[in-house]
């Protein structure tokens, strides 16, 4: 079919290829985040996000027909058990208002501002711009970046909860570590008792979340909510770089309770499959 | 190994830019029983095997580039497992020369399981957790299955793209008179 000639030239043109591609990975993963790649790449990121956003705001229509499909299907499943939780949290309401009306007059007695809400951490809105195709990827591009105040492991929440943290910053875009990513981690807090313990997401699976190691006599059950702890490490005051009582998820099951090995089974409050809106906590600290 | 023309070249290039864009901006924020479609290794296949495999790596080379550029990943991973695709799918049609409506589907599946499951080893062999369960072979599952769905109808829209722009290709010259009567041993008998 080829010459000998052709054969070598198109070799050693195949060799270069996987060459440059092996170059570039040893390169990239050895340079530092302000090295001339990651430079390169800050700068095709801010061109190319641009576009992707306006192409994710044409595209919606496309996105919103898919999704009524599969939300159709996905609602009939869902309703039974929203019914169950329905009347759960109606009982839950009525012991929450009292504890709400005793912790306002508490509050008011030590002279603390209870108006401020997420206000306090200046909240930036951004849209989400793209997402990694593929399945062991767990990170979503946001159209907001250092223009707007954002900066890397600033952490990222929706309306549900906590989504992630900032993990590369551009001029007018970012990319976010979602909670799902195996090497994203947040100390969690039970909230109606306290408990605390690192979350991390469990082994392959974007839809559970671990909390472990617990103690013992650490008490955690079924559909306790858990919240961020607002700490670096469990049991200490060091500050995160997530304030307080951002909603995690809900614990949907505990293995060995009671053990020292138990662990806690959380899914996450944020769908993560179907975010559209995101908001960057700018200042968290009061730095 | 022919030379690519301009024309190729710039409908390879527009039609790799187009991909990466409405993956990242559209396909890849659907959900589809769980998992995602990935339409870039199904493209990057199909030019390969309709424009030969030294052109399918390059191509899938520069195709990855753009991928990891834009998606903030480490440069090189997407690079190497596209150019993987790319070549090994045109090999496939200079060794092979496959017919039947099945090639594109068997072609985009094999495409997928490589992108997917060489990104994961890459990963690991980068030090990254990249944790194996049953869950991650599930959504590995259907995410080939779906991409299998799609690889028809993306040949399809790819062929129809770059056929302009395609060499002469003695072999296709040739199925083309074979199904227009041409120069059938048959007609001739």
């Amino acid at each position: 079919m080829y010459d000998r000639k052709t054969v070598r030239r198109r070799r050693a043109v195949l060799g270069l290829l996987v060459a440059a591609a092996l170059i570039l990975l040893t390169a990239y993963f050895g340079e530092s985040a302000g090295g001339g790649l990651h430079s390169v790449q800050r700068g095709v990121f801010s061109i190319v996000s641009p576009i992707q956003d306006g192409a994710s705001r044409a595209l919606k229509p496309f996105r919103d027909a898919v999704g009524w499909v599969g939300d159709t299907f996905d609602a009939k499943g869902e309703v039974e058990d929203l019914r169950k939780e329905r009347n759960q949290l109606r009982k839950q309401v009525a012991s929450g208002e009292l504890a709400a009306q005793e912790n306002i007059r508490l509050r008011k007695q030590l002279s603390l501002d209870t108006n401020q809400g997420l206000e306090q951490y200046v909240p930036v809105t951004a849209r989400v711009s793209g997402t990694s195709p593929n399945v062991a990827s767990h990170s979503i591009n946001i159209d907001v970046g250092t223009s707007d105040g954002v900066e890397v492991d600033m952490p990222v929440i929706d309306d549900a909860g906590l989504v992630g943290k900032v993990v590369f910053a551009a001029g007018g875009a970012s990319k976010v570590q979602l909670i799902s990513d195996p090497a994203f981690g947040v100390i969690g807090q039970v909230a109606k008792n306290g408990v605390r313990g690192p979350i991390h997401a469990a082994v392959g699976n974007p839809n559970d979340l671990v909390m472990q190691p617990l103690k013992r006599r650490d008490q955690v059950a079924t559909n306790d909510l858990v919240v961020t702890a607002g700490t670096v490490v469990s049991d200490t005051e060091r500050q995160s770089p997530f304030p307080k009582d951002i909603l995690v998820g809900r614990v949907t099951g505990v293995d060995d309770a009671g053990q020292d090995t138990q662990k806690a089974h959380i899914r996450p409050a944020a769908d993560l499959g179907r975010l559209e809106y995101v908001q960057v906590l700018t200042k968290v600290h009061g730095d | 190994m022919e030379p690519i023309s301009p024309q190729l070249l710039l409908r390879l290039g527009a039609l790799g830019i187009v991909t990466v864009i409405v993956q990242i901006a559209a396909i890849g924020q659907l959900e589809i029983f769980g998992s995602n479609a990935d339409i870039t290794p199904l493209v990057v296949a199909s030019a390969g095997l309709l424009c030969g495999s030294l052109t399918g790596a390059g191509y899938g080379f520069a195709v990855g580039l753009f991928v990891d550029m834009a998606l903030v990943q480490t440069l090189g991973v997407s690079s190497l497992l596209y150019l993987a695709i790319g070549y090994g799918a045109g090999k496939a049609q200079e060794l092979r020369d496959p017919q039947g409506a099945a090639v594109p589907v068997v072609v985009g599946a094999a495409a997928t399981f490589i992108a997917i499951v060489g990104f994961l080893l890459l990963q690991f062999l980068l030090g990254v957790d990249a944790p194996v369960s049953w869950e991650l072979l599930w959504d590995i599952l259907v995410t080939i299955l779906i991409n299998a769905a799609l690889a028809v109808p993306v040949h399809w829209a790819v062929r129809r793209w770059l056929t302009p722009a395609l060499p002469d290709d003695p072999r296709r010259r040739r199925r083309r008179a074979y199904t227009t009567g041409g120069l059938s041993p048959l007609s001739r008998a």
